[in-house]
């Protein structure tokens, strides 16, 4: 089983990444653009074929070390 | 006053800090690698500066999940000394002992250079033989070195005077909250800071503004 977990910043936090990438897309001519907010995104292959388990695991993968949820946010898709 | 410098690969700052405790202190460091399961019997701990992982996933999360830092949280809670520098700021925020985490700089750049630090807290091991409102010189040299933590956590550290060094003069080089470069933990054996205060204590530094915080060592 495939897990696919997105990682993004918490409302509020500054992104400076992401604020560096809106400075770059003014620069290539991008107008409109009201804000950009970099995250991350993994893909697990897992070897656990009961889904509620999986989910269980991937969650407290996210929890103890993909994300760090003082600044992040985390979601799991599995498929 | 016996003490172990740990070594994650990527590391950099170790051996600056194993001369720093050597001259300062007289007792030589025990050098230990990330990979051993136990402490040696020390008095204080310190997590050095670097790249450990080469800030892999977040700065300081690979590292903080060594068998090392197993050993090193469970002892921090019976009262061992930990310091943590730089890279080892970030690494024992990511492993729980210290709260919030460092966040890329706010202007995006690494930033080499000194910077002027004020001693708000002078009642921890680390700060004793200072004065409260000093303020001295010290060296930084971070990517991500910007404190953030919530509300409730930046209310706590203010109001239980836990913020234990603060960049003054203008001088805050990451945008860190209310200008925090250093905290120590509730129990008060915990403390982490962005700056290099092992590289300001010799001569040969230029200036030695540092050197009482390690003497401090000695009587805490």
């Amino acid at each position: 089983m495939k897990a696919k977990i997105k990682v993004t910043l918490k409302n509020g936090v500054l992104d400076p990444q992401g604020k560096a990438i809106e400075g770059a897309l003014g620069s290539l001519g991008f107008g409109g653009v009201n804000g950009v907010r970099q995250g991350k995104f993994f893909e697990i292959d897992l070897a656990e074929t009961d889904k509620a388990k999986a989910e269980a695991a991937i969650k407290q993968m996210c929890e103890k070390l993909i994300a760090n949820t003082v600044i992040e946010n985390y979601e799991i898709e599995l498929g | 006053m016996k003490s172990a410098v740990i070594t994650f690969p990527g590391i950099n700052r170790e051996r600056d800090m194993m001369l720093a405790l050597e001259a300062t202190t007289g007792h030589k460091a025990i050098s230990v690698w990330h990979t051993e399961a136990t402490l040696p019997d020390v008095d204080l701990v310190v997590v050095p500066g670097g790249f450990s992982y080469g800030d892999y996933l977040r700065c300081g999360a690979i590292a903080a999940r060594s068998p090392i830092m197993q050993d090193i949280r469970a002892k921090a809670l019976k009262g061992l000394k930990v310091l943590g520098v730089c890279n080892g700021f970030q690494i024992i925020t990511e492993a729980g002992l210290l709260p919030g985490v460092l966040v890329r700089n706010a202007a995006l750049k690494f930033v080499c250079r000194e910077v002027k630090l004020e001693i708000e807290n002078n009642q921890t091991f680390f700060t004793n033989k200072m004065a409260k409102g000093q303020i001295v010189s010290c060296p930084v040299a971070h990517g991500e070195g910007n404190y953030l933590c919530d509300a409730e956590t930046l209310q706590a550290l203010e109001g239980e005077g836990r913020v234990v060094f603060r960049y003054a003069e203008g001088t805050n080089p990451n945008g860190a909250t209310n200008d925090i470069a250093g905290i120590v933990s509730a129990s008060g054996n915990v403390i982490g800071m962005m700056p290099h205060p092992e590289n300001m204590i010799e001569a040969i530094h230029g200036k030695m503004d540092c050197r009482p915080l390690f003497e401090g060592l000695l009587a805490a």
